[in-house]
């Protein structure tokens, strides 16, 4: 990912303390290792059962394995299924004699909500349902929430979304309600292969490059995390990814910016612009009268 | 695994973490083919070619565990003078008799070792004379100078160089599956496969151990068991039995039915695998226990699981007078396979059925003879979730929107119990590493859903009621069964663990009972399973324990319970040499301890603790006092594991690759026997098979059909289709083929296609993929499809039901039929509606030629 020259802007802050949360708990978040992913979605059921999300449509898509599509109101993890004519990297040939390929490789990954440090949806939501936990997460207050829709272009992954027929906005809530008494989220309950792996965000940040490392070693050179560094357009992300391939094969922006980036400086010109317009015009009065 | 277990593919992940090798063999590339380390795609149906080319690498390259085959195999054993090969009679064992289409195992034994198969297995045993049972022994001789014992006589060469003894007979067997071979039949490329062999080879042996792991793919073949079989082969003779990270696990399509085979529900077995008693053969208990028995092993007690049997059954009643009610079990007069039942419906015999959460109208093959069957009965009970397809094809199945059926013709009456969900009863799973686990009622089951436990409960207890005060003999079986359990709960529940405290059972005075080494012949004990004997051991539910894997060690033996006597690798003796001494100390597991005086390790041992590896029984010994201190299978009649097997399969000593039922390819290895020559068949009108290969109206139906679960669904559908959490993630039935096939026949990824057999014709959505590549098959290309199965008319996601396409053709052994091997065609668009889609069928079975003796032969041409 490019530099982020606005990095002075985005500091690497505890989103909890800058929210002014007084010592919370440690940031808490997802660090979805998609190279053993195995595509089960036990992490779209599993949350669709605890937080009581509505199914959806009976509409075969045809793209690959994945009926879901993507993230939205209904849909709090989505895996997305990826066909390739591409050998997989890493199996070893001295190993095994052969790449053991078929010249194709099938990508999984379970997309969530990211958590971002510097949440655009949280920015804009005039009614203050959305909030900032004590957990670092992002979380509607259902509650509160109007229905306004104004988080939802303001995500830059489009992950928050209004539920059809009901209005308000929805998104995954990290399980609020669970790590709040010592549970992890549904989603990493289920995940067989640990591929959702739940934690203190500082300690994920520490595995996912120890793994990364693993892999590169392995000669698994197209790795790479995604969201996990402070310094990226949104301060980094709670649920962050290790991939296989660019974001936007998985659907990902490349280079997310929180699109609520400009608005300090926005409003400074506007400041600038409104304060050089009183002085001339109070500087025109001024002349007149003498 | 990854598609159908994926909570046990962790496990997978976990050894590929630490360094396993991964190698996925299937026509598709799956979920599991994504993670693994090698997929090697194969040519559905000929798995027997592809792990016989690996024996032959294994035995050509000199990479078997020499030392664990001559100790713990029956390689060294020699067989008769009788025996001919398949290498002899052109593809076949000796002893087929093509008239009764079955083979005599007489020519197959071992010379001085007339062993019998373990009970449960040998079918074709009706026949054995029971004076056959002699001494299963090897003649030995006294423990060499250098204190290496080595047994040598005139049966048995350890040099393995007999041209009689198994291992030879093995190699000859196997030559000619070579690389060359196995390129031309499973369309595996040479080098490809012989990676296979490498690694398999390179992680074997004693510092290092590979396990196999199967599913259906493997077990529904017309040569299913023949299947198992070649692994056990190879796995024996890398030294893979016994020995941790070893084994071969069958994946099972339920979380119990493993459990469904030890408390089995299988017509032919008693729980613990016993045999079901034989109308013929087994005119009392003596003549029943001495065909269950075996001279050596742990058979040979036999007679004290029996009687402990009938003693958890029939309580005070059993005595030695009445020989403990043995009379009042049923006898086997014939066959009565889940098939051979549906034959019998259609023939007017069977009147009544119970469907317990099946569905046959959608998950079993040929699923039109099913309802066919049903339809006319005199009465049918279903137990379900919800209202499957088995329960509604009288008034919506297919056969009544073609006008074969009309309701009103239909004089079944079918009732409808809906079952409860294992969330909802206490009970036990048995998983594929026979761990007991227990489940607790979560919460209680909704409006009249009840459990299996509490339907057969109040049955039994007021068809008893219904009886009382009867003195026909006939109604003494009941009358006198025991059949007392706690109930609980508003619903009147039975205590599952009432049943599991019989299942362990206990002794005279009542007390739980810890192993069956207690279980006695004299009715002093009494025990509803004897492999389970010890599950409720001190009163307690063992199978409740659940002591967290961090808290013991790795074999984990306080989290559940597994049988027998919570071993948790069967056989475990094996994981040392013959001297005691693990084979080497990154595989130490159980061993002998010379201070101690006894087996030790990580694990229970599977063998007596006390008897020290040098140990040479007396002659006169019987059962488990027979088995000397390397006789490592302490259930095999000779101590053995079998390479070769003299008695126990309706199909042959040894695997032999035959084509599936519906093939498109000749027989490469056996050019004169193109089928498994004993497979079982059933010409009827609904059960057409194809044309032989390369015969008029064999191109009729070109390609290879192979059915399969997703990981999104469950079998037949009835525990997913009625879920919208599940249902929308695999919305629709589709198939699967490559770009070229759809190239081939215009079909179009997202479009309809007509998949079509002599049997049906379903439709379904088209997914065009790279992860169905065509293979070359003798020289000509091939491609396949792929049909998941789970779809049917009912539910909130409906679809055409794959089995409407596939025939019965059994397993002789397991009767098991071939859905995962057929031939058929595709075409663009939607299957026609009402009466055309049968005039469909008939024009295809019109153009390829059948006949109702199409396919059905014994011998091809020789």
């Amino acid at each position: 990912m490019a530099p982020n020259p606005f990095r002075s802007l985005l500091e690497d802050t505890d989103p909890a303390t800058a929210s002014g949360y007084v010592d919370p708990p440690p940031r808490m978040g997802f660090f979805t290792d998609t190279s053993i992913c195995i595509g089960c979605k036990a992490c779209e059921v599993a949350c669709k059962e605890w937080n009581h999300v509505p199914a959806g449509s009976l509409r075969y898509t045809g793209m690959s394995y994945d009926n879901t599509m993507g993230l939205g109101a209904d849909t709090w993890r989505h895996v997305a299924f990826i066909e390739q004519r591409k050998p997989p990297a890493g199996r070893l040939p001295e190993r095994a004699g052969t790449d053991g390929s078929d010249g194709i490789r099938w990508l999984m990954a379970s997309d969530v909500c990211k958590h971002c440090t510097h949440a655009a949806c949280l920015d804009v939501c005039p009614t203050g349902a959305l909030f900032r936990t004590e957990f670092g997460t992002v979380v509607v207050q259902q509650d509160i929430c109007n229905g306004c829709g104004y988080c939802i272009p303001a995500c830059p992954y489009g992950v928050i979304d209004q539920r059809r027929g009901d209005g308000r906005a929805w998104k995954c809530t990290l399980c609020y309600d669970r790590i709040g008494v010592g549970a992890e989220p549904a989603c990493a309950k289920a995940c067989p292969t640990d591929s959702i792996q739940f934690g203190v965000v500082n300690e994920l940040r520490q595995r996912a490059d120890r793994r990364l490392a693993q892999l590169h070693d392995a000669g698994v050179l197209d790795a790479r995390l995604y969201g996990r560094d402070p310094g990226d357009g949104v301060g980094g992300n709670g649920a962050f990814f290790l991939l296989l391939d660019e974001p936007e094969v998985y659907g990902l922006p490349p280079d997310p910016i929180v699109t609520t980036r400009d608005l300090p400086a926005m409003w400074r010109r506007v400041a600038t612009a409104a304060a050089l317009l009183a002085g001339t015009v109070a500087l025109s009065f001024f002349r007149r009268e003498r | 695994m990854a598609e159908c277990h994926p909570v046990g593919f962790q496990w997978v992940m976990e050894a590929k973490a630490r360094g396993a090798t991964v190698i996925h063999v299937d026509p598709r590339y799956t979920r599991t083919s994504a993670l693994c380390d090698i997929h090697v795609p194969i040519r559905v149906g000929s798995d027997i070619a592809f792990l016989g080319g690996i024996i032959n690498y294994v035995i050509e390259h000199e990479a078997y565990f020499r030392d664990y085959v001559v100790a713990f195999t029956n390689g060294p054993s020699i067989v008769t003078e009788e025996y001919r090969d398949t290498e002899d009679l052109d593809g076949v064992f000796s002893g087929l008799d093509p008239e009764r289409r079955r083979y005599d195992p007489h020519s197959w034994q071992c010379e001085g070792v007339p062993v019998t198969a373990a009970p449960g297995q040998g079918e074709q045993e009706t026949d054995t004379p029971t004076g056959q049972r002699a001494a299963a022994d090897r003649t030995v001789t006294p423990a060499a100078a250098d204190g290496t014992v080595t047994p040598a006589a005139a049966d048995c060469d350890e040099t393995l160089e007999h041209p009689r003894c198994v291992f030879q007979i093995v190699k000859r067997h196997f030559a000619r599956y070579t690389p060359e071979m196995v390129e031309q039949v499973c369309g595996v490329p040479r080098e490809l496969f012989l990676a296979v062999c490498r690694a398999m080879a390179e992680n074997s042996g004693r510092e290092r151990t590979t396990a196999i792991a199967y599913a259906v793919g493997w077990t529904q073949h017309s040569v299913g068991v023949q299947y198992i079989r070649t692994a056990a082969i190879l796995q024996l003779l890398l030294g893979n039995i016994g020995r941790p990270g070893g084994g071969i696990l069958a994946l099972r399509g339920h979380a119990s039915i493993q459990g469904s085979t030890d408390i089995p529900t299988l017509y032919n077995l008693l729980p613990g695998y016993l045999p079901m008693p034989q109308a013929q053969r087994d005119q009392d208990l003596e003549a029943f226990v001495a065909a269950a028995s075996a001279e050596k092993g742990i058979w040979g007690d036999a007679r004290s699981f029996v009687v402990s049997l009938l003693k958890a059954w029939w309580g005070s009643h059993a005595t030695e007078e009445n020989a403990y009610c043995f009379d009042y079990l049923p006898r086997l007069t014939g066959g009565h396979s889940t098939y051979e039942t549906v034959m019998t419906q259609l023939d007017g015999e069977c009147k009544g059925y119970f469907l317990v959460g099946e569905n046959p109208a959608v998950g079993s093959a040929n699923a039109k003879m099913q309802r066919l069957g049903m339809a006319n009965l005199d009465w049918l009970v279903v137990r379900d979730f919800s209202l499957i397809e088995s329960a509604t094809w009288w008034k919506d199945g297919p056969e009544i929107e073609t006008g074969e059926m009309r309701t009103e013709d239909i004089a079944t009456e079918v009732f409808f119990f809906p079952a409860a969900a294992h969330t909802e009863k206490n009970g036990s799973f048995t998983n594929t590493q026979r761990m007991l686990q227990w489940h607790h009622a979560a919460v209680e089951p909704a409006g009249d859903a009840r459990s299996d436990l509490w339907f057969y409960y109040h049955l039994g207890r007021i068809i008893r009621e219904k009886l009382s005060g009867s003195t026909d003999e006939m109604d003494r079986p009941l009358l006198d069964l025991q059949w007392e359990y706690p109930t609980e709960g508003p619903a009147g529940e039975p205590s599952a663990e009432a049943v599991l405290a019989e299942i362990n059972g206990w002794d005279a005075e009542g007390r739980p009972l810890v192993s069956f080494k207690n279980l006695r012949d004299d009715g002093s004990t009494a025990c509803g399973c004897w492999i389970y004997c010890g599950v409720h051991a001190d009163g307690v539910n063992q199978a409740a324990r659940r002591k967290p894997g961090s808290e013991q060690s790795w074999v984990a033996p306080e989290w559940g319970w597994a049988w027998p006597a919570n071993r948790r690798i069967l056989y475990n003796r094996a994981s040392a040499d013959r001297q005691g001494r693990p084979w080497s100390e990154r595989k130490a597991y159980v061993w002998w301890d010379e201070q101690e005086a006894k087996w030790v390790g990580h694990d229970i041992a599977d063998f007596d603790p006390s008897r020290p590896p040098w140990h040479r029984p007396p002659a006169d010994a019987k059962g488990a006092e027979a088995l000397a201190g390397d006789d490592a299978f302490i259930m095999q009649a000779d101590g053995k594991g079998w390479l070769y097997v003299p008695t126990g399969l309706a199909d042959g000593p040894l695997p032999a690759h035959y084509e599936p039922q519906d093939s498109p390819f000749p027989n490469l290895l056996y050019p004169h026997q193109q089928r498994n020559p004993v497979r079982e068949v059933f010409p009827r009108r609904h059960n057409r098979y194809h044309p032989d290969p390369d015969t008029d109206g064999s191109e009729v139906f070109p390609y290879m059909l192979t059915t399969y679960r997703l990981t999104e669904h469950h079998t037949a559908g009835g525990m997913s289709r009625w879920l919208p959490y599940l249902s929308e993630l695999q919305p629709e039935m589709f198939c699967e083929i490559s770009p070229e096939l759809a190239e081939e026949r215009g079909l179009e990824h997202n479009g309809w296609a007509t998949i079509v057999t002599a049997r049906g014709a379903i439709e379904a959505r088209v997914m065009v993929t790279d992860r169905v590549p065509p293979i070359v098959v003798q020289g000509r290309v091939l491609h396949q499809i792929g049909l998941p199965y789970h779809w049917g008319p009912n539910g909130y996601t409906r679809g055409d039901a794959a089995n409407e396409l596939a025939h019965i053709s059994l397993d002789p052994n397991s009767h098991i039929p071939e859905v995962k091997a057929m031939t058929g065609d595709i075409r663009p668009g939607r299957r026609p509606r009402g009466p055309a889609l049968n005039a469909l069928l008939e024009d295809y079975v019109r153009r390829a030629g059948i006949t109702p003796d199409t396919g059905t032969e014994v011998r091809s041409g020789a």
